[in-house]
């Protein structure tokens, strides 16, 4: 783990850290890759991956729109909106 | 009071039913209890209007058709499941203002079987964690010693529990996140399989691992909760369609799987009182015999790996723009969601974020998360092998009792080995019981008890008896306000 990978996790990310908190997680990464580099050693050969536990089909609900889900409700706790529309720091100049 | 602070909620069912005690006063009486034990930060908040109209209507409803399902029982939502017109924070500043919307389909249940939420409990942020230390609200308390973590995430449940602050309690669990608070504070806790209950408005963290759970003082309690929070959700494409866990235990004696990879592992505290809890099952008149799980040393890298990755996913949704913290003037789209995001998360939930974009980043995506998802099929295959000899697994919860605040925070992956005996069974989405089955310097510890998928009913029926021939769930902390408040 070096500054550079670090860099570009956290642009990945949409994560910011000042310098010092930047040294730490340089450290602390080194560590949590050396910790999930243990199963390396671990023969799996042949073996399939392994994405849902009970390996479900996941049953679909009927694609309907529901009406108990309204915008206004939903944008209550939007920092910022106008006429029920988001809003953004202007993007397109 | 009547039913008293520590009583369970099947008493507490017979005194409403017998009208001793009411909705309301039990109800009072918990908002109470968590404003007096305050100290303990087991609560985010409390919501006492709405829990005493709740406790009036249950009154009435108890009135008119005697007490049925769980009508006027007082409990908590750890703060992950929405609850319609309440705070639902994570722990985290990126939701400390954020009032749910809607209600989790946990939350619509617990609500429709007339169970009284009184408010929301402590937790890791985000989940992310196991000692509850981690919230932008600070460190829960273990109630029997305030020095000591409550484990995590779900530590708030699990403290408010052993304190006498309410009855019950809902958990997630995502690799040990209800089992192993439930171990450290002496109280019940159950993970469902994967699948058993619905995930809707509960805010994700591992997608293909969380699972929401009861919290109580006995295996009675869980069964009784699970009965009203599971079920198929066609809001939760992932929530399972299969018979509803059983309302009565049908025991009969069982082979019982103890497996080596767990034992050996075990310090000589802990082991002397596994040992003892091994023997006590036996004494049920259950077989015991050896398995192996040999994958079991991969299963915390494993976890790691997967549950970081579905977290940097999940995480992506907090842009500042929808919900959430938003950062003050930012000076493009790219800051707004730089910087609310820097100042929403705490340094664990980045951690997780950034483990999991590492995983998934080009390069590295086969070696570590295909990788992983290997693994996690050898593990649940170790498992489904040994189901195939025994009915259930009896395994420790965690190495050792409750550690001290602060003391696995100078290396994050200290905290990730704790894991190490809760998230085999996550990953391979089995049902796993944890009750309290001995004391080690004055603090409780707890048993696993695994099951294959779906076979909950069978895990209570031990817990059940297990807690009618032992009294490990009875004992009580002592109110721990003196200390702190004096010093």
């Amino acid at each position: 783990m070096d500054s550079e990978t670090v860099e570009r996790l956290l642009r990945l990310s949409a994560l910011e850290l000042d310098e010092d908190a930047r040294a730490r997680l340089v450290r602390d990464l080194g560590r949590i890759v050396a910790l999930i580099d243990e199963m390396q050693s671990v023969d799996t050969e042949g073996v399939e991956p392994l994405a849902h536990p009970l390996d479900a089909v996941q049953p679909l609900r009927p694609d309907r729109a529901d009406p108990k889900v309204d915008r206004a409700m939903l944008q209550q706790g939007a920092p910022a909106t106008r006429d029920g529309l988001y809003l953004v720091p202007r993007v397109v100049e | 009071m009547a039913g008293g602070a520590f009583a369970t909620l099947s008493e507490l069912r017979a005194e409403l039913a017998a009208r001793r005690v009411g909705a309301v006063e039990l109800a009072q009486a918990c908002l109470d209890r968590i404003a007096a034990q305050a100290h303990l930060n087991a609560f985010v908040s409390t919501c006492p209007e709405r829990a005493l109209a709740r406790a009036e209507a249950a009154d009435r409803r108890i009135a008119k058709e005697g007490q049925t399902a769980l009508v006027g029982l007082p409990f908590a939502h750890k703060d992950i499941f929405c609850v319609q017109g309440l705070p639902t924070t994570c722990a985290s500043n990126m939701l400390a203002d954020f009032v749910a919307p809607y209600d989790a389909t946990v939350a619509a249940r617990m609500d429709a079987a007339g169970a009284v939420l009184v408010g929301k409990t402590n937790m890791d942020e985000f989940a992310m964690g196991s000692s509850s230390e981690t919230g932008h609200l600070g460190s829960v308390r273990n109630p029997w010693d305030t020095g000591r973590v409550a484990g995590g995430s779900s530590g708030g449940s699990a403290a408010a529990v052993a304190a006498g602050l309410v009855p019950a309690a809902t958990g997630t669990d995502t690799g040990g996140s209800i089992r192993q608070p439930a171990a450290f504070c002496g109280v019940s806790g159950l993970k469902p399989t994967y699948g058993r209950v619905s995930r809707y408005g509960m805010i994700a963290f591992a997608s293909s691992l969380d699972q929401g759970g009861p919290m109580a003082r006995t295996a009675e309690d869980l069964r009784l909760l699970l009965a009203c929070m599971e079920g198929r959700d066609p809001r939760d494409s992932t929530s399972a369609d299969v018979p509803p866990t059983a309302a009565e235990a049908t025991p009969r004696p069982l082979r019982i799987g103890i497996p080596g990879e767990y034992w050996d592992a075990l310090g000589t505290d802990m082991g002397t009182a596994l040992d003892a809890a091994r023997r006590g099952i036996e004494g049920l008149g259950h077989n015991l015999a050896a398995v192996s799980l040999p994958h079991t040393r991969a299963a915390v890298a494993a976890y790691y790996v997967i549950s970081s990755a579905e977290a940097s996913t999940n995480l992506s949704r907090y842009d500042g723009v929808r919900y959430g913290h938003r950062a003050s003037a930012p000076k493009d789209l790219e800051d707004l969601y730089r910087r609310s995001r820097s100042e929403g998360f705490g340094d664990e939930v980045k951690r997780r974020i950034l483990t999991g974009a590492y995983t998934l980043s080009v390069g590295y995506y086969d070696a570590y998360y295909q990788k992983a998802q290997r693994v996690r099929r050898l593990i649940r295959q170790d498992f489904l092998d040994a189901f195939a000899s025994v009915d259930a697994i009896l395994a420790p919860v965690t190495p050792t009792p409750a550690f001290e605040l602060d003391a696995m925070q100078a290396d994050p992956t200290d905290m990730y080995r704790q894991d190490a005996f809760t998230v085999p069974a996550s990953l391979a989405g089995l049902p796993a019981l944890s009750v309290p089955c001995g004391q080690i310097g004055g603090l409780p510890v707890g048993m696993q008890l695994i099951g294959p998928h779906f076979a909950e009913d069978r895990l209570l029926a031990l817990g059940e008896a297990w807690q009618r021939e032992t009294d490990w769930h009875m004992p009580h902390p002592r109110d721990s306000r003196a200390g702190p408040e004096a010093t």
